[in-house]
């Protein structure tokens, strides 16, 4: 319908990103009237969204003419707005932005390298930043999770951890239920992802494939290889950052330092 | 036995037989004073009762003694020993702490008591268990699941958990507030038959004066994190 009345590409994509914005906004007033705040989060979270892809896709042009060694710069520096990202989900626990950063600069870091070294990414840095980019995005996205879901765990079973540490148990064994149960369900969005895949959901990168003349199977097969390269980043991120904060929500003197109220 | 008539478990000091010594042990938290220069000994086979109105400390005193948090100020010399110089996990071990709500592990009660020894290596043997579980009146319960248990057996295995662990001082946090009044009376009389029976040095917070009174042989008082009075139970408690 947008496009009746809108001729010009650039206002055509103004319109249908506000309609979409007041879909989510409608689905911010409905939590609201349930008692759910999420209006401050979901407004900067969106604005800042626009901006920053409005930012990366006028200076797109110049980063595809850019060296490849450029790729390497503008990776590392979206794990370091990745780690500050999620390290949001883990308020109150020591040192989240540094365990963020590490467990996503390690985990899909080492990903991305690994499958650009082995030929599964393309060095361009039209694919290297890209598929890079996805695989950050999801290593953070399941980092958040994580975090999350063992502070959450942490917080609901003080009582027993302190108990197995009053009975002479290691720090580390008193959260280890906690450390593997937020494991398990930080990496359920992207086993689904790959359960789901072609039958729930047909990701972008493979239409994009398919518009610049790529063959069918190849572009089905590759956007296997992503949600496989996404599914080791996130599983090794997410492995990283728990076995890291696990350490750090206790003392030397091995007592529990996540405490309610603090 | 009829609870006023319980003997308390305490025996007289004995300068040579101190166990804990805590010389102006505090902790303060954003400012806030938790605990204030707490200084007391603890002789062996005595029992100190830690008592208080809400809010006094009194847990936080516990928790300083099982090391759960860090003293701010002064320290605690278990048999002579800075309990900072001493591995934490041999410390919690020794100063055995039972928590005011049980806190059991999934699974049977056996399982739930060879958790502390485990820790170590041990593997306690089913007499140990039975013993122990004798001992908290609840024989021929190793095998039981914990979820199946009222508040008081729950408790009672928390006791026995505990002592699996052969502490040097057995830390009871209000262990009959959570519990009514039946249960209460059967937590209260487990706990003093093996304190008694064994002859174990205890330290117990408590709300109820009347507990104290029938319990302990030296009281604490706390009163906004400090210690008020203290003194043989009934002087320090009836003054």
């Amino acid at each position: 319908m947008l496009r009746l009345f809108l001729h010009s590409q650039l206002q055509l994509g103004f319109a249908q990103a506000l309609v979409a914005a007041l879909a989510a906004l409608a689905v911010v007033v409905l939590a609201r009237r349930r008692g759910i705040h999420l209006e401050g989060e979901t407004l900067v979270a969106m604005v800042r969204g626009l901006v920053q892809i409005i930012a990366v896709g006028s200076i797109l042009v110049i980063l595809l003419r850019a060296p490849r060694w450029t790729s390497g710069i503008l990776l590392v520096g979206m794990i370091a707005a990745a780690g500050a990202t999620s390290a949001r989900r883990a308020k109150g626990m020591p040192d989240a932005f540094r365990v963020s950063a590490l467990a996503i600069a390690a985990g899909a870091g080492s990903i991305i390298a690994l499958m650009t070294l082995l030929g599964v990414i393309d060095t361009a840095i039209t694919s290297l930043v890209p598929v890079g980019s996805m695989l950050i995005a999801n290593a953070m996205n399941t980092n958040g999770l994580a975090l999350n879901r063992f502070r959450s765990d942490v917080l609901a079973h003080v009582g027993e951890i302190e108990t197995a540490l009053a009975l002479g148990a290691e720090a580390r064994e008193s959260v280890s239920p906690y450390v593997q149960a937020s494991f398990e369900a930080s990496l359920i969005p992207a086993i689904d992802s790959l359960r789901s895949l072609g039958i729930v959901w047909i990701p972008g990168l493979m239409a994009g494939m398919l518009l610049s003349g790529a063959r069918p199977v190849y572009a089905a097969i590759y956007q296997f290889v992503v949600l496989a390269m996404i599914f080791a980043a996130s599983g090794l991120t997410s492995l990283i950052s728990t076995m890291l904060i696990r350490a750090r929500v206790f003392s030397p003197a091995e007592q529990l330092l996540l405490q309610p109220g603090i | 036995m009829v609870k006023g008539e319980v003997e308390p478990a305490s025996t007289p000091p004995n300068s040579s037989s101190v166990l804990l010594r805590a010389e102006r042990l505090g902790r303060t938290v954003h400012d806030k004073i938790l605990i204030q220069d707490a200084t007391f000994e603890l002789q062996k086979g005595e029992v100190l009762a830690i008592t208080g109105p809400s809010g006094s400390g009194k847990t936080s005193l516990l928790r300083l003694l099982n090391r759960l948090d860090e003293p701010t100020s002064g320290t605690l010399f278990v048999e002579g020993t800075d309990y900072r110089n001493i591995e934490p996990r041999e410390l919690r071990r020794k100063l055995g702490l039972v928590t005011q709500r049980p806190y059991l592990f999934p699974g049977t009660v056996a399982e739930n008591l060879r958790f502390g020894p485990a820790q170590r290596g041990e593997t306690l043997q089913p007499e140990a268990i039975e013993e122990l579980l004798a001992q908290v009146g609840l024989k021929d319960y190793a095998g039981r699941d914990v979820a199946n248990l009222s508040g008081g057996e729950a408790q009672r295995v928390s006791v026995a958990r505990t002592l699996a662990n052969s502490p040097l001082v057995l830390l009871l946090d209000e262990p009959t507030s959570a519990l009514d009044e039946v249960a209460k009376l059967e937590v209260e009389s487990a706990i003093h038959k093996v304190v008694r029976d064994q002859g174990l040095t205890c330290v117990m917070v408590t709300h109820d004066v009347a507990q104290a009174l029938r319990f302990a042989g030296r009281a604490l008082v706390l009163e906004r994190g400090r210690v008020v009075r203290a003194g043989p139970v009934g002087e320090a408690l009836r003054a």
